[in-house]
């Protein structure tokens, strides 16, 4: 029997490169796309979580009665219910970090607003809900501390009993001769800079619906995660059940930022209610709960000393950086402030650098990945200290930044923290974004300002980064990538891809890079990801990998499939040497050829095998990174500020990155804008704010200052292109570029403008009332 | 949103409401600010009665002199609506600077009016009119000024019992200027300052003034300090800061993590210097 087909008999355009709109957004913008929150299961009942209102306190008694007797509520259960049940994980492997128990219901004692301390189950959700206001809790509670500094100081509360100095861990990282290097300095700036808690805030809070079979054993998890595989690695080991009989389903996500880089109590619990009471149970998360207990970004409190030549030449660098752990470890959360220890050269070529981390126990949510995690926080520390010792030696911030730029020749660049930069020309790409916003020009329109007593600032980052997580030797669970390429029998194309894409597109650019590869038609091509039982296995979409890694690995599986297409072509066709291309399979002697699709459809059929081969025609590809990718690029940002109210208005943004080679620049384009838009949110308006008590003061929409689009200012964005040789796609990372670049130019250009008042530094957020303050005279 | 057990009834007229909120119920228009503390079960009402709904309560019109607001009418309305726009201009730009375009196309005037947040932008804007407020109970019918009627925060002259179901605001005589200026809280979208200020000319010189400030303490006032040090004065910028610069006096601002009492102090002179200044350039 054979099999017709329609194969395209015109030559397809290329798509790798082209601004093609995403696929995915039809289902997206009309509301049809599948969350964890569209899924129904028959008899499917709902859990609420009964949490700690205190950030400190000892559990005297749960008193579960009432909660019980309400009719629709099937269970509640404490933590003395969940015996068996391991702890969340932490992947981090610093020596002599202390791990305290994070159980995924409190035992004798809550360490954080929001802590679970039960979890009802009922018929619905507002019987849950209402069950939980009936559970009473009767708690001791202890005194707080939520300011890392504060709870570095002798005397403060502990948080974890058996570590009364609330450190977690300290790390150093040492290279070069520091101290000669301060030795021959000729100055040296020092300045405290913070970095402070943002919540990441994705769109879809988490959720988890979880389907437990009793008679199989086996677990059907849906959840909002970046990490369907590892997820299911790790909670099967948590749960004690295996990894064969668990299928873990990562719907739609709407949107991510490291935030679901992770495992959670929730998780868990959810599987495990389950699990008891052998029905399917969902739990949503409210967006108070968002706020409370899905972790934190940033948190840093950052101690630099910079040592210089009179010239500008940058000698070295000293950083005690107090990390803000939050009360528990969650997946990642110490190892976050070790990147921004290694990223703290920035692009400067300079080789002696000592840096302490001292990771702080507080009684607040932990802090963990978010879009950028680490390299935010070390670049708008390195930008704002080259800017301060710019200032401290009259020199313009573009010349010192010129003077130190590691060189196009350096490269591949060892730095003093044991990195090696795969490639770049800094000093190029600054050039054109100087060039762009007429930097000399404006400094002229800026003296023209200040004369009349108008406060303009311009502000430059000039940014790197480390991305395509990485290599597996440095990434916990390992840092490769997977993508599996199938023809159907009919001739249509199925990619599964190891990553687990929530908004950033890959649906759309893998199917680019796969049609280009074998000539297929695009609507042909289908790419599925983020469900355990039909991906081979992968790590997931964190650390700005998708396209650099996963895209990679589909790369190889492309070549091989094409390897394959070519034998069972030569074949058909009954020839030695065949070329492929557009999709066609060509005998070049005698100009017979056949479409791939036919080569597919035989191959499936078993008709002609070559020797050899197998039948079939699908490719699984791991693929492992050599190294991590570094993009680079520079932002300026033009300010003016109204020293009457404070008030901040972004004049003119110019971005240049370098990403390497891009399959979309689209969603180039998306990914820049929406990490732009969050870096300022960091340097304008966003803070994660603690009462002393462990309330979260800044709990809701209400008060935390999320950016809108009404303010954004234009992005005047472009590119050059330094291709990677790390991959074969020469792709860098795009995912969190616009995170690490804009903050420190935004904070540069307002510090900039408030020179003439002396200003020197201002932490962030800007908010107008400290920039009042500042231009009324009164301290910030 | 997960909020506690209740009741809702949408009765389908405005007698049949009163005698619902005579018996204790909670009357509901537009739910901007209800809802989100009943999501969080900070409110807990057991019986809603939906007075949004209510045709009796929706209209605008304009009758010997004065425009009469159905307290049913939505912010976006009064934004919109061409009488409002043509004949009282400044409730209709301080309607347009409330929340964002979902909370205007759903919260209402009386709503906004009856719940006197502190913060909220309707009150500057009232005040300076020297609106009246029409509240209605199952008993009767009465009409107070907004000066009367905004007390404290979320502290207001309507008995138990009692709703407001009109706004009574004249019309802008043709040389008057208006103009309402906000400092917004950027998370919320209210008020940290909200200045509303209307100008008459006589000559060079400033003839009656009315200035109405929200957000900076408990409750909205007129800033008659203000109006005083600019009445028969020269229609100039020297003036007008002079004047704006008694905007806070003899009051106590608020402090809270978006402006300390400070800062919001000063906040009420800029907003007050330009409100004044836009007024001022739109009188004729």
């Amino acid at each position: 029997m054979s099999t017709t087909f329609a194969p395209s008999t015109t030559k397809l355009e290329k798509l790798v490169g082209k601004r093609l709109r995403r696929r995915e957004d039809p289902r997206l913008i009309t509301g049809t796309a599948t969350y964890v929150e569209d899924v129904k299961l028959p008899d499917m009942h709902h859990a609420v979580i009964v949490r700690s209102p205190h950030g400190a306190a000892d559990i005297r008694s749960i008193d579960i009665s009432k909660a019980k007797a309400l009719p629709g509520v099937v269970a509640v259960f404490t933590g003395a219910d969940i015996v068996g049940v391991g702890t969340v994980p932490c992947g981090a492997s610093l020596p002599g970090l202390r791990r305290p128990d994070h159980h995924i219901l409190a035992q004798d004692r809550v360490y954080l607003v929001g802590h679970p301390v039960a979890v009802v189950v009922a018929t619905d959700r507002y019987i849950a809900a209402d069950g939980a206001d009936l559970v009473e809790v009767e708690y001791d509670i202890k005194q707080a501390v939520t300011d890392p500094e504060k709870a570095l100081a002798p005397g403060a509360p502990a948080v974890h009993s058996q570590w009364p100095d609330n450190v977690a861990f300290t790390f150093h990282q040492n290279g070069g001769d520091i101290d000669a290097a301060f030795a021959e300095a000729e100055v040296v700036v020092k300045q405290r800079i913070t970095s402070q808690r943002l919540v990441p805030n994705a769109m879809e809070t988490r959720g988890v619906v979880a389907d437990w079979k009793t008679n199989d054993r086996s677990l059907t998890l849906y959840t909002s995660t970046q990490i369907p595989h590892l997820a299911r690695t790790l909670l099967a080991g948590m749960l004690g059940i295996e990894e064969n009989r668990f299928r873990l389903i990562a719907p739609e996500v709407g949107g991510g930022f490291g935030s679901k880089l992770n495992v959670y109590s929730e998780e868990a619990l959810t599987a495990w209610v389950s699990m008891k009471i052998g029905k399917p149970v969902k739990w949503i998360e409210s967006r108070r709960e968002n706020f409370m207990v899905t972790i934190h970004g940033r948190g840093h409190v950052d101690y630099f000393e910079i040592a210089a030549k009179r010239d500008g030449t940058i000698l070295g660098l000293k950083l005690k950086l107090i990390q803000d752990l939050g009360a528990f470890h969650q997946l990642l959360t110490p190892v976050i402030p070790t990147l921004s220890v290694l990223m703290m050269p920035g692009l400067y070529n300079f080789r002696n650098i000592q840096a302490e981390v001292v990771g702080t126990f507080t009684n607040c949510v932990p802090t963990d990945a978010y879009r950028g995690a680490g390299r935010p926080e070390a670049t708008h520390g390195i930008e704002r200290m080259v800017d301060i010792l710019a200032a401290e030696l009259g020199m313009d911030p573009a010349e010192i930044r010129f003077k130190n730029f590691v060189r196009p020749d350096q490269f591949p660049f060892p730095t003093a923290t044991g990195l090696n930069y795969d490639s770049g020309d800094y000093a190029n790409t600054f050039q054109k974004a100087l060039d762009t916003i007429d930097y000399h020009g404006l400094r002229k329109q800026q003296a023209e300002a200040r004369a009349a007593g108008r406060l303009m600032g311009i502000g430059i980052s000039t940014y790197g980064e480390i991305c395509a997580m990485g290599p597996s030797v440095a990434t916990p669970a390992g840092g490769w990538e997977s993508a599996t390429v199938k023809f159907e029998p009919s001739g249509k194309v199925t990619v599964l891809t190891g990553t687990s894409p929530h908004g950033q597109g890959q649906e759309t650019s893998f199917a680019q890079l796969t049609a280009d590869e074998l000539g297929v038609p695009i609507d042909d091509i289908v790419v599925l990801h983020g469900d355990t039982s039909i991906v081979q296995y992968g790590i997931g979409t964190f650390g700005s990998r998708n396209t650099a890694v996963g895209g990679a690995a589909l790369f190889y599986a492309l070549q091989e499939i094409k390897e394959k297409l070519k034998k069972f072509g030569a074949a058909m066709l009954k020839a030695e040497e065949v070329e492929l291309g557009d999709g066609v399979c060509l005998n070049p002697k005698t100009g017979e050829s056949v479409t791939v699709q036919e080569i597919a459809g035989a191959a499936y059929r078993g008709v002609v095998i070559p020797p050899g081969m197998d039948p079939g025609m699908v490719v699984t590809k791991f693929w492992e990174p050599a190294n991590f990718t570094y993009p680079f690029g520079a932002h300026i940002i033009v300010s003016e500020v109204d020293a009457e109210t404070g008030d901040i208005e972004i004049k003119r943004y110019v971005a240049v990155d370098d990403i390497g080679n891009q399959l979309n620049p689209l969603l180039v384009d998306g990914q820049l804008h929406g990490g732009a838009a969050q870096g300022l949110g960091q340097a304008l308006w966003e803070q994660g704010v603690y009462d002393d008590n462990g309330q979260l003061v800044t709990g809701e929409f209400m008060d935390y200052t999320m950016p809108r689009a009404r303010m954004m200012p234009w992005i005047e964005s472009s590119h050059t292109c330094t291709p990677s040789p790390v991959n074969p796609l020469g792709a860098k990372g795009v995912g969190e570029a616009g995170t690490i670049g804009s903050t420190p130019a935004m904070v540069n250009s307002v510090v900039d403008a408030l020179s003439p008042l002396g200003v020197r530094h201002i932490d962030m957020p800007l908010t107008p009332e400290k920039i009042w303050k500042l231009t009324n005279g009164r301290n910030a | 949103m997960i909020a506690n057990p209740f009741e809702y009834s949408t009765p389908a007229t405005l007698a049949e409401a009163l005698g619902l909120i005579a018996d204790g119920a909670k009357p509901l228009s537009g739910g901007m600010s209800l809802i989100p503390m009943m999501k969080l079960r900070l409110a807990s009402p057991e019986h809603l009665v939906d007075i949004a709904r209510l045709p009796e309560l929706n209209y605008i019109r304009e009758e010997n002199g004065e425009l009469h607001i159905g307290a049913a009418v939505t912010h976006y309305d009064v934004e919109s609506a061409p009488l409002l726009c043509g004949k009282c201009p400044l409730l209709a730009e301080t309607a347009g600077h409330i929340g964002d375009i979902q909370v205007r196309n759903r919260g209402t005037l009386g709503g906004s009016v009856a719940h006197a947040d502190p913060a909220a932008d309707y009150p500057a804007a009232l005040q300076a009119l020297e609106a009246k407020i029409v509240l209605r109970s199952a008993a009767g019918e009465r009409v107070v000024t907004a000066a009367e009627f905004f007390i404290d925060t979320f502290t207001t002259a309507l008995e138990p019992g009692e709703i407001v179901t009109e706004v009574v605001v004249p019309v802008e005589p043709g040389l008057t200027g208006t103009s309402y200026q906000k400092c917004l809280q950027p998370a919320s979208g209210f008020a940290i300052v909200g200045v509303a200020a209307r100008v008459r000319r006589d000559g060079a010189n400033f003839g009656a003034v009315q200035v109405g400030i929200t957000g900076l303490t408990g409750t909205s006032y007129r800033a008659t300090a203000v109006e005083q040090a600019l009445v028969g004065k020269p229609a100039t910028d020297e003036t007008i800061r002079a004047a704006a610069a008694h905007a806070a006096d003899g009051v106590e601002a608020n402090s809270d993590l978006h402006a300390s009492a400070d800062y919001r102090t000063s906040l009420a002179v800029s907003y007050t210097t330009r409100a004044l200044h836009s007024a001022l350039s739109r009188s004729a």
